[in-house]
Order: structure tokens, then sequence, then C-alpha cells
């Protein structure tokens, strides 16, 4: 959900404080000055200088711009290096630079989701111009090594990008400490509203505007800035920054105790991804011989909001990319359900998901022919 | 968000007839874990071969249930001749519609009765006997086909919407485009046309539709065995290319680059192609 506190100082944005802030009169000048202080805000939440702040209209733009202006600034090279558990964000900007001649590799998981540093080591080349890795990955949680792959990728002399969009405000990151040439967040994952990004591009990094317009973010991505959605990041940055600790602790601990109980419940269900190396909001589970969409369709009915990797939840006809690539078996990758959490929920609600889950995936599988089949493999029936 | 009409909801939440029959007359299956729906339908007839007792067992979505629901409901009392009638279609009426993406599943509901009825009459319908066009989804030559037919499909994208084919890689538009000109013909049905007039090409275009096949058509296959491709240069009808990955040690690397590469880009490009590898 949006922050209240956030919806707060957006509101007169709209109403009283409209003006352009590129403008030369006071009216819009005065803007400027509170666009400025917001981009200060979030320099702070990621530990850069505000001048390496550029927002964008989401987290999809903010790829978009990093990889699509790292790659025009360096036309001669033509590789580039990525994973198979990407956001399509970056997962299908790589499909079209692959479709339009460039190389792409990407680095393959293990069971836990886990990346082989040494593969990534192998693939670079010299005429590799990216390494985009996300941070943490939005389906099972698992979080990358992204200093440890900095390292490798630095010494190389290879412009480095992570996603960072299910990451930021769950983990500290601090930019003057990091490897990283570029990192993208989004609004709507920090209680700031959907459609609002940042890309934050290192002091030297060379980059060519995605959004070729107006001089806007010192020529970086033209275009009018979105200045009530700036005010409020800017604000959700800083309430962010200030609840890191709380999502670290009391998060973490709702999120343990609600995945240790559904495992205690329900049978024959599997952790998706390694359970230590993760976000501490995350539920990724795999309920077998049962399919997604219908979960999803009987949790929401009760008032329960979940995703799922399904097939049919997926957008495509085959189930996500991401358990695909974890080998995630088939008996449980069109049943796998997420649920992200945050600090807004109470343990009163992981009650009574603890409560209606088990009922509702019971009745699933009575209706399901695979389950019945299992109990009678295994002598229970 | 699915669009469910207040039937598909009812018949999802309240579904009818789940259940396995012992000792049935017909039994059917049709789909699996793996791709996501899978449907078993068991039935029992009366003395007249009325269908008396039909019970479903479903794995799958809200309209893979509501589907096989719908279907039991159909043909209760009916007898086989006329359970044989139903299309996927009297499913999908029945509750009021489905979601285009969705049609499929009231596909699986009539190929389930198809094959109990195939069962109980002793015919054993395999997918052995038929052609699989689509690899990802194991659809085979004879089910498009009857897709096409049943639903006057005129387009690859209405034949993934009902069958799942071509909804994965990709690879098999080609082949699923010439069942849909056989089929359309044989039904006396007007073709819509896919293969655009060969214009001439220049230079340009030539090499963007190389690289294009390339990125598109080729290397993605290749990648799924483990090789890749570079593409070196372009002189003239010659395109030079370097093997990477698995294909770069394989000793069929030749055949690949002959029988593979330069047969596609010659059918999407231009007929006079040669394709040479360049090594390092």
């Amino acid at each position: 959900m949006v922050a209240p506190e956030v919806l707060e100082v957006m509101v007169p944005y709209f109403s009283e404080y409209y003006g352009n802030p590129s403008s030369m009169h006071f009216f819009g000048g005065q803007v400027q000055k509170k666009v400025d202080e917001a981009r200060e805000k979030v320099a702070d939440f990621l530990g850069a200088e505000p001048s390496e702040i550029v927002f964008t209209s989401c987290g999809t733009e903010s790829d978009n711009a990093a990889i699509l202006g790292t790659l025009d600034s360096y036309p001669e090279k033509r590789h580039v290096i990525s994973t198979r558990v990407e956001h399509p964000a970056v997962g299908n900007v790589c499909t079209y630079l692959g479709r339009k001649g460039y190389r792409i590799t990407e680095l393959s998981v293990d069971r836990e989701g886990w990346l082989d540093l040494d593969e990534l080591k192998e693939s670079l080349t010299d005429q590799t111009t990216l390494v985009t890795i996300m941070y943490a990955n939005n389906e099972t949680g698992v979080i990358f090594p992204i200093e440890e792959i900095g390292e490798i990728v630095k010494s190389k002399g290879i412009s480095f990008h992570t996603d960072a969009v299910q990451a930021a405000g769950k983990i500290p990151l601090n930019m003057k400490r990091s490897r990283l040439d570029m990192l993208s967040i989004s609004g709507h994952k920090l209680h700031a509203p959907k459609g609002i990004g940042v890309l934050y591009i290192r002091k030297g990094t060379k980059f060519s505007p995605f959004l070729i317009g107006g001089h806007q973010e010192k020529g970086r991505r033209g275009g009018t800035e979105n200045v009530p959605y700036i005010i409020g990041l800017g604000k959700a940055c800083e309430l962010a920054k200030r609840h890191l600790d709380e999502e670290n602790t009391k998060v973490r601990a709702l999120r343990d105790y609600l995945e240790t109980k559904i495992l205690e419940k329900i049978p024959n269900t599997l952790v998706n991804g390694d359970r230590l190396h993760r976000l501490p909001n995350t539920v990724s589970v795999s309920f077998e011989y049962v399919e997604g969409e219908s979960i999803l369709l009987l949790l929401s009915d009760l008032g329960i909001c979940a995703s799922s990797g399904s097939a049919c939840t997926s957008g495509s006809l085959e189930p996500s990319h991401v358990l695909r690539a974890m080998g995630v078996p088939f008996t449980a990758a069109h049943g796998s359900i997420r649920f992200s959490l945050s600090i807004y929920n109470a343990k009163e609600e992981m009650d009574y998901i603890i409560e209606h889950l088990p009922p509702i995936i019971q009745r699933l599988r009575d209706i399901s022919p695979f389950w019945k089949d299992y109990l009678k493999a295994q002598g229970k029936v | 968000m699915w669009d469910y009409t207040e039937k598909v909801k009812d018949h999802f939440l309240n579904p009818r007839n789940v259940g396995e029959i012992e000792n049935p007359d017909g039994a059917g299956e049709v789909g699996s874990l793996a791709c996501g729906d899978a449907l078993r339908l068991t039935f029992k007839l009366d003395e007249k071969k009325r269908i008396k007792d039909v019970k479903f067992k479903t794995f799958g979505c809200a309209s893979a249930i509501a589907s096989s629901s719908a279907l039991t409901e159909i043909v209760k009392g009916k007898t086989l001749e006329e359970a044989a009638k139903v299309t996927n279609q009297d499913i999908a009426n029945y509750l009021g519609g489905l979601p285009l993406e969705k049609m499929h599943c009231s596909v699986m509901g009539r190929e389930a009765l198809e094959a109990a009825i195939a069962n109980y009459r002793g015919q054993k319908v395999t997918k052995e006997d038929f052609e699989v066009i689509c690899n990802c989804f194991g659809v085979t030559d004879r089910e498009i086909a009857h897709a096409i037919r049943e639903n006057d499909l005129k387009t690859v994208e209405q034949v993934t919407y009902y069958t799942k084919a071509g909804g994965g890689c990709g690879q098999c538009h080609p082949k699923i485009e010439a069942i849909i000109e056989k089929v359309r013909k044989e039904m006396g049905k007007e073709v819509p046309p896919y293969k655009p007039e060969r214009k001439k090409l220049t230079n340009i275009q030539k090499i963007k539709l190389i690289e294009d096949t390339l990125g598109r058509e080729i290397i993605p296959a290749l990648k799924a065995d483990g090789g890749d491709l570079d593409l070196i240069d372009i002189e003239g009808n010659k395109v030079y290319v370097a093997l990477r990955g698995s294909c770069s040690f394989c000793p069929s690397a030749e055949i690949t680059l002959k029988q593979y590469v330069e047969t596609k880009l010659r059918e999407f490009v231009s007929d006079d192609i040669v394709v040479e590898e360049v090594r390092p």
C-alpha cells in the first residue's frame, strides 16, 4: 500500500504547487527546490550523491535505460551477460537484443536458485559490454551476492547493473561501498505509488539517454518531471530507511512463522529457493498436485491476495521461467504460491491464512486425479 | 484477472460429479502434471446404453475444473452416439463463455470424453498414431486439425488458444500454418495468406533479415542444445558464422550448418544463401 505519510506529502503538488520545476518563474522554481529535496532523500537512502539519481516512470524504464543506454555508449561491443531468472523488464530486453544480433549469455541457477560464479567468470570476454544481474529475485526472494559479482565484473572494466526493485527497502543498499555502476528501483515496492522509479548512475559511467527529449535530469532522461510522485518517492525512501530494521526483524518473524506453519500443516509442500540467503518478507512455496490459479481464486474469495508461478497465471502457457530455471519438479511447478509481507501486516493475518489455506489445498487435492494416485502409491489409501 | 462468467465461477466453486467410478464402463485421461492441466473422466452406462453416471477428477485452473464439471452435466443421460457429438463449443457455451486464452480447457473436456468413449469401445487411439507438431505441449496434428474444424480457426494465435500448440518456443508455427491451410481448404473455407510475396531485398534489408532470422529462429534452437552462433560477416549471398558453445566441438557441426542454419536462412531470406564457418 502507499504509506499514508507519502500520500499526504503528495497532495499539495496536485492542487497548489503544480508549477513546472523547469520554469524560470518563482511558481515553478519553488517546486524545483522540493524536487531537489526529494532527490536528496533518495540519494541518502541509496548511499549515493543526488547528482547520481535519475527519476524514471518505473522499474522497467530504469532497466531499459540502464541496458540500452549502456549498449548505445559502446557500439563496438556486442555481448551482454544476464541470468535466466531476471524479471521480464531485463529478460525481455535481452531477448529483444538477441534478435538484433547481440550475443546474450544467460547464467543458469541451481535448485536453490543460486548462481555459479565460475560460470560468470568463464562468460566474461573482451566483447562484453554489460553484466546485469538482479539483486533479489522477485519470485523466490533469493538474494544474489552482488558485491562479490561486482568484484569479478569490475576487475575486467565491464559495466555492472542490477535490478534492485525487489531488494530495495528490505536489505541495506550503500552505493558508496558498492561496485555497481547502475541500479534500478521502483516506488511501488517502497510504499510509494506505482508509476515512479529511479535509475542510479554512478558518476563517470558512460550512459546514453533512453528517453530523449528536454534537458530534465541533466539530459539523462527527457520528460516533464512527475512532481507529486517524485515528492512521494522521496518521502517513501526516507521511511524505508527508517523501517529497514523492522523489515528484518518483525517482518522476517512473520514470514518465518507463516512458512513454518504452512510446512507443518500441509503435506507435500516445497519451499522454492535458498532459505538462508533471501529477502525477509517473501514466502515462495509449491503445493504438489494442485494448480496455482485455483488456489489464488479460492484465497481471493477469502480476502487473501497472493501470486503464483503457474502457467495459467504467468500470462503465457508455461510456468514461471524462474521455477523452470531452478528445475522445480512438474509436480510442484504449477502449484507454486508466493506471499509477500510488509510492515503493514500483522500476526492475526498470518493466523487467518494458516487457518484457511490447508482446507483450500485439501479441497483442490480431492478434485485432482494425482493426489489419490500419490496416496495409493504410498499405500495410504 | 480473468473475466469469468457467474456460471464458470459456480462450477469452479461447486463442481458437480467430482470423483472416480469404480469399475467404470469407460475411462479416459488427457493432459499431465507437466502440462498444467489434466482430466480423468469415468462413466457407467445403464441397460439402454445411456450414460447413467459420470465423474471427473481434474488438475488445473478454474476454467479446467468448471469445464470438466460442465461436461459431466452435459453428457449425463445421453447415449454414446449423442455424447460423441458434444463439441468444445458446447462446453464453453454451457458455461456462458470462456476467455479466449482458456478455450483449450473446453477442448481438454471434449478430448477426455473422446478417450473415454474410445476406451469403452476397445479402440486404442494413442498419440503414436499421429505426428506431434508442438513439442512443448505434445499436441498432435490430429488434435490441431480437429480444433480448427470445430471452431473455424484461421490463425496460429487462435490455434494456441484452443490447443496450446505454438504457445511455447514457437518453432512449430510454420507447421501449424500448413495444417490451417490444409484443413480450411478441405472445409471449403477461405485460407488466410501467411507467406508474403518474396520481394527483391536491398542489401540492408537482407542483412537485417539475416540478423533477425538468426536471433529469432536459429540461435534459440542451438541454445536449446547448449550451442550458440555468432554472425561474423555477410558478403553478397555468403553468410560467415562462428559456432560457439557445444556446437564448436560437435562432430555434427557441419551438418548443423548446412542442413539447419543454411536451410533456415534460405527459407526466410533468400534461396541463394550459402553459410560458411569461420574458424579462429
